[in-house]
């Protein structure tokens, strides 16, 4: 037997094309995804240099940033506009394959992927997009580029990459009823800070995880680069090859029993080594919301907002607490919120909204509150309706939209006004993220649906019989 | 890409931690699909009111730091999104050189691929330079061959940048034309497959 080795050592061993001392690797991708926002200037690069796209069959191409979520044919935005029948027409002409607005595959590119069975383990995936660590849910390497990155793979399928050391995030225990893999995610980035991943590619380990499905470890990778990591992936196990099963470019019959074999031995060795262990004991864990303007400044919900003589970079607690226009030691129950948003690629997968559905069903959105549910993509879309959760959204008052990005970045027309405040179930808290001057409180899909009836945040906990 | 050895510059001092990318350059100027004219929207809404004025509270505004070019910022700049729009921004700006304790990752590799040079500083060493901008006028003079920032009054700081990158730097190389240089061994990867 040779050295026990981690799931980035397998992989990265098997996509080296070529190696110097001294230089980063140059790595195969075996999956490029691609979206409107940071592909233009990429496929304009290669027709100025008079180059092509090496593998369109490994290349992959939805509209998700910017789409219509009410009306898909009414685009006011004529920069928008122009942006999407730009990929259109350098995915026609390089021949790559394309969802778009109207296709029933389309959807966020990082929920796509993984429903088409296109995101598979052992693989390499980028994307123009930071959450492309979505990916690793599966045990793919999977991260996000920069636009000349995008055209360097588009133009070569390699990248070149330092390797990235390894942290295992051991996670002990098993999370308590009512506590999500978001509030893990959340609980983890808060624990450890911002930046702790940066420079690392990691792994979740450990019972809890384990336990998760996999669309909550798809929420959990997806928020790797919140903590400054590019990629964050899971070990492959049954629930891994259980999902994949039946999709659509996963091979089936002997061939896809041959592949399950495969993936489940690129989960890391008993043994293996990382250069770095952090652990977080997943019982003491509650429901958590995010009070500030990065997704590290959280709190369980029956907590406070900071008191500024407790805290390290008083300065930026103070401005963040300013913005989003909060006092210090304020209960986070005491909140009000104004705006609900359950979408995004962390959290708009089916069982997200049946969960959210579940504590919705038969009450009403408070006055006041506007509240919107986006689903990940076409297909979720369809399947929650076959299953009544729109009627039951829209009984109590929500909007039911085409699938996007939508209130995620707010760049279509889905924006928090300014001084909104929103409870969403999305990634990213930053300053006018949802719209200039919006304030945003990051939480799980139960958080955002317990919030839109009661109007503020309440321990959602109280709430978890009905989801079960 | 253009080769950068030396510059010398005014400093801009932004004394704050954890710059996401959606404060440098805001979601609303993504839509365009050219990779110039950015800069006008760098840091949109920390420059200018909801009306577009600009406002007096965000000292890139006040005279004296016009046409800085030096970028002095707290830990984990350009964290976030991973939109190459934000180096466009700076760089369209003016900005050649970003000084900080320490980077996100892909803003760190999108910012070699534009020309500007990322330097990692620890916060103790940055803090002297920072409140002398924020004081007054200073200006530094990074050396990248030699790997050392000068104030001209005898403070001098080395900093550590990987030899690849430093190489790329000085050379302006296409990263794509340095690929294509191993054709061969990616037909041969693909051809094992
Ligand atoms: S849903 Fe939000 S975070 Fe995810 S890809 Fe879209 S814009 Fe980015």
């Amino acid at each position: 037997m040779g050295k026990p080795e981690t799931i980035v050592d397998k992989i990265w061993k098997k996509h080296e094309v070529h190696k110097e001392e001294g230089r980063p690797d140059l790595l195969y991708i075996d999956l490029h995804l691609v979206h409107e926002v940071t592909s233009p200037q990429a496929f304009e690069g290669l027709r100025i240099n008079n180059r092509k796209v090496r593998r369109p069959d490994l290349t992959y191409a939805t509209m998700d940033h910017n789409v219509p979520t009410k009306n898909r044919d009414v685009i006011k935005d004529q920069v928008a506009q122009n942006q999407m029948e730009t990929l259109k027409k350098n995915c026609e002409d390089n021949g790559i394959k394309l969802a778009d607005m109207y296709h029933p595959d389309q959807g966020i590119v990082h929920v796509i992927g993984p429903q088409l069975g296109l995101t598979q383990p052992g693989k390499t995936i980028v994307c123009g997009d930071s959450h492309t660590s979505t990916h690793g849910a599966f045990g793919a390497l999977a991260f996000g580029i920069g636009t000349s990155e995008v055209e360097h793979v588009l133009a070569t399928q390699t990248i070149w990459q330092e390797r990235p050391k390894t942290m295992q995030v051991k996670v002990e225990g098993d999370l308590g009823p009512g506590v999500t893999a978001k509030d893990l995610i959340l609980a983890i980035i808060s624990k450890f800070g911002v930046r702790f991943g940066t420079g690392y590619v990691l792994e979740y380990t450990g019972e809890a995880v384990r336990n998760l499905s996999m669309e909550g470890r798809m929420t959990v990778c997806n928020m790797s680069i919140e903590a400054g990591a590019r990629a964050g992936l899971i070990s492959p196990d049954e629930t891994t090859v259980e999902f994949l099963k039946g999709k659509e470019y996963v091979p089936e019959g002997e061939a896809f029993d041959e592949l399950a074999e495969e993936w489940l031995q690129l989960a890391t060795d008993h043994d293996a080594v990382y250069d770095k262990t952090v652990t977080i004991n997943a019982e003491e864990i509650e429901p958590q919301v995010s009070w500030g303007t990065n997704p590290g400044m959280c709190v369980p919900v029956n907590g406070t907002t900071p008191d500024l003589n407790e805290v390290d970079y008083r300065e930026d607690v103070e401005r963040a607490l300013e913005y989003m226009g909060l006092e210090q030691n304020q209960p986070i129950t005491s909140i009000e919120i104004d705006h609900v948003f359950i979408g995004s690629c962390t959290n708009s997968r089916l069982s997200d909204l049946q969960k959210a559905a579940a504590i919705v069903k038969g009450k009403q959105v408070k006055s006041g509150v506007r509240a919107i549910v986006v689903p990940g993509s076409f297909s979720i879309k369809l399947q929650a309706e076959k299953e009544g959760l729109d009627t039951i959204f829209k009984d109590a008052g929500f909007e039911w939209r085409e699938a996007g990005c939508s209130m995620c970045l707010a760049m279509n027309d889905d924006v928090v006004p300014i001084g909104g405040r929103c409870a969403s179930t999305s990634n990213r808290n930053f300053e006018g993220r949802q719209g200039n001057g919006a304030r945003t409180h990051l939480v799980s899909p139960e958080m955002a649906a317990a919030a839109a009836i009661e109007g503020h945040f309440v321990d959602v906990r109280k709430y978890a019989e009905l989801v079960g | 890409m253009e080769a950068i050895n030396t510059h010398k510059g005014l400093v801009y001092p932004l004394n704050r931690t954890n710059i996401d990318t959606d404060q440098i350059i805001p979601k609303q100027f993504l839509k365009r699909i050219e990779r110039t004219g950015f800069g006008q929207f760098l840091f949109y809404h920390w420059r200018f009111d909801d009306d577009g004025n600009k406002r007096s509270d965000f000292s890139l505004n006040n005279a004296e730091y016009q046409g800085a070019s030096i970028l002095l910022a707290g830990e984990n700049f350009g964290c976030g999104s991973s939109r190459e729009h934000a180096p466009w921004a700076l760089a369209d700006y003016g900005f050649r050189v970003i000084i900080a304790p320490s980077f996100a990752d892909i803003f760190y590799n999108n910012s070699l691929k534009n020309g500007i040079i990322p330097i990692k500083i620890a916060e103790s060493e940055l803090d002297e330079w920072m409140k002398a901008a924020e004081d007054s006028q200073l200006v530094l003079d990074v050396n990248l061959e030699n790997q050392s920032i000068t104030d001209g009054n005898g403070k001098e700081i080395h900093f550590d940048i990987p030899e690849y990158h430093k190489e790329k730097l000085l050379n302006g190389w296409d990263d794509i034309d340095l690929t294509l240089h191993q054709e061969a061994k990616i037909s041969a990867y693909e051809a094992a497959r």
